[in-house]
């Protein structure tokens, strides 16, 4: 099908449309307005449900409620948001409910700034609420890739009954890219039995949503029947793209923006005859430890590129193992980098970091 | 031989056996809603919502589908329920800690936006659950043990809830009733079938608050309990129907 050219935040709420969003509830925050305003306007048309809330805290609870009565829900927001919206992801979680949260992330800590940035990681990636659990957690590079990735996150997170969470810079929320929403997906649409949707007497027994358990073996008992979710989505779902990494010596692990400016760094790289390539994580949780696996004993050093400071560097040094050199690069505070600030750094480990 | 049903229990609530402490009236009002579910024929459709509380354990008694709330966040949980389950009856069940204070945000907003859901509000003037701690509901002069020389002005007057709802436009139907004697039981029963006959007919938000007893928190046994609660809390939370725009509210339609 045909191309349209659109800005990132408002491709991504057609996405979800397309992806069988039933609801979405949420507060107004820099960098991700165009969502909910094209919502606003377009969910009325579908037949769906749009509500601004009070507060990010509100809007995630209308999403626990929302989903708890078995519908497809939809909640974006920005960094200082999705700190607020963490009480409800956690019970969402904990109650085993489905839904997609877009985060559009800006600076921080605190109000930060609102130009693009990766310091979200950890809050994505290590559960910014209380308890032992996961979401599972996206980061496209690419409007094309947000979209799609969208489109098919409400069947994913209907098929674990747990959050799916899609970070994407502000950069790509707020960049036009032609993008091509109509290819088709299988919504897979399943009955929800479990949901607490009013139909007590035709299903001859009343559902619970919850996550309390005052026993702590009971609760040791859900949390290990969670985990056992957690472990299959570590063994099915990471996925990640392997860029130029053949005959690579130095890998940039890269994701979001900072993998689309790694792209340009590498082309220069290669131009010099620098034999670079790239590991892009495109799940952040799980993290694609299966890429560094694949990577060949010809990968000697490893280059982690973002835009926060060293928190995806962590999970690098996890899958690495101490296996191969490893360095660090990062701009914070909503910097961008340039591709040639990037080629400065990968041609200095090169000339001083005894790449052959 | 022939045998006559007096009595029997309501089919709104199950058979779980009540958390609640001896003497605290949490029980009747479980009891009324029950009977008011099962009388308006709603308890087979009916989504509730649990708070956290001495009513957290709430899910477990009413006989319907029950979502259970963070704290303070069942009127925003009551919201997305009913927005994609317009032609379910919903309601929260809230007590002064949860909604009069952390939650004050999401019934707010809840009523400024005439969501048609019914929000059962129990007043007990102390947080019960965590130990009996001073409440936005908690009287001047009343010990608690974070108000242990009793509540002082500085600590701020107590809250009054539906006299503050009354304000918002959004709030059709506000009435605070008491549960300390059999006439006012009567009469607080009456005050929710008004309650789910506003969300039945579509006409937006209804909240009933319930002068509820803790004899466990206040110190007292539940006969001084309920002398304490009509005479002390009801002069400063006086009874009565607060507002009432059934008649100029068109049906609100949200489908």
């Amino acid at each position: 099908m045909a191309k349209v050219l659109m800005k990132g935040n408002e491709a991504m709420a057609l996405a979800a449309i397309k992806g069988g969003c039933d609801a979405f509830f949420g507060y107004p925050i820099t960098p991700q307005n165009e969502l909910p305003e094209y919502l606003s306007y377009h969910m009325q048309e579908h037949g769906k449900i749009f509500v601004q809330a009070e507060s990010e805290v509100a809007a995630i609870n209308m999403v626990y409620g929302a989903a708890g009565a078995g519908a497809r829900v939809l909640t974006s927001s920005s960094s200082p948001g999705i700190a607020l919206k963490q009480e409800g992801i956690s019970y969402m979680a904990g109650s085993e409910l489905p839904a997609v949260i877009i985060n559009v992330m800006r600076g921080g800590p605190g109000l930060g700034s609102i130009q693009p940035s990766q310091a979200d990681y950890n809050q994505v990636t290590r559960g910014g609420g209380n308890g032992d659990y996961h979401l599972l957690a996206y980061a496209p590079e690419s409007i094309q890739e947000a979209v799609d990735i969208i489109k098919d996150a409400f069947r994913v997170a209907d098929k674990y009954r747990n959050p799916v969470m899609v970070a994407i810079d502000g950069l790509i929320g707020q960049m036009m890219e032609p993008v091509d929403l109509d290819k088709p997906i299988d919504l897979d649409l399943q009955s929800k039995p479990w949901a607490a949707d009013g139909h007590g007497a035709k299903r001859g027994k009343n559902n619970k949503i919850l996550s309390l358990f005052l026993d702590t073996k009971d609760l040791e008992t859900h949390n290990l029947k969670l985990k056992v979710k957690y472990d299959q989505m570590v063994s099915e779902e990471q996925r990640y793209e392997l860029v130029q990494t053949d005959d690579a010596e130095l890998v940039i692990v890269a994701y979001g923006s900072m993998a689309r400016i790694a792209r340009s760094a590498i082309a220069m790289a290669r131009q010099k005859g620098y034999r670079v390539g790239m590991l892009r994580p495109i799940t952040l949780w799980p993290y694609p430890v299966q890429g560094f696996e694949a990577l060949a004993s010809n990968v000697t050093h490893l280059l982690t590129a973002e835009m926060s400071l060293g928190q995806m560097h962590q999970d690098v040094l996890i899958a690495n193992e101490g296996q191969r050199q490893t360095h660090w690069f990062g701009r914070t505070g909503g910097v961008v980098p340039s591709a040639d600030e990037l080629f400065d750094v990968i041609e200095n480990i090169i000339l001083k970091g005894g790449v052959a | 031989m022939s045998t006559k049903v007096v009595y029997e229990p309501t089919k709104g609530l199950t058979d779980s056996p009540l958390s609640y402490c001896p003497g605290c009236t949490h029980g009747i009002i479980h009891k009324l809603v029950g009977e008011v579910l099962e009388e308006q024929n709603l308890i087979g459709e009916s989504i509730g919502v649990a708070s956290v509380g001495c009513s957290v354990m709430s899910y477990e008694f009413f006989n319907c589908d029950m979502q259970q709330a963070p704290h303070g966040r069942a009127p925003a949980v009551a919201t997305g329920i009913k927005r994609v389950k317009p032609n379910h009856t919903v309601f929260t069940y809230q007590g002064d800690g949860d909604l009069a204070s952390i939650g004050m945000a999401e019934v707010i907003h809840a009523a400024h936006r005439s969501e048609n859901i019914t929000i059962i509000f129990v007043n007990n003037a102390i947080y019960g659950m965590t130990g009996g701690q001073m409440a936005p509901t908690t009287l001047i002069g009343q010990k608690t043990t974070t108000s242990p020389r009793g509540r002082s002005l500085d600590q701020g007057m107590p809250l009054r809830i539906v006299e503050m709802l009354a304000t918002i436009p959004g709030a059709t139907y506000l009435e605070r009733v008491s549960v300390h004697d059999p006439k006012h039981i009567i009469k607080a029963k009456k005050a929710i079938h008004k309650a789910f006959e506003v969300q039945t007919n579509k006409q937006g938000f209804s909240l009933i608050e319930f002068i509820s007893t803790c004899p466990i928190g206040w110190g007292m046994t539940p006969n001084d309990s309920l002398e304490w609660a009509k005479n002390t809390m009801i002069p400063y939370y006086p009874l009565g129907v607060y507002k009432d725009t059934r008649e100029e509210r068109e049906p609100w339609i949200k489908e």
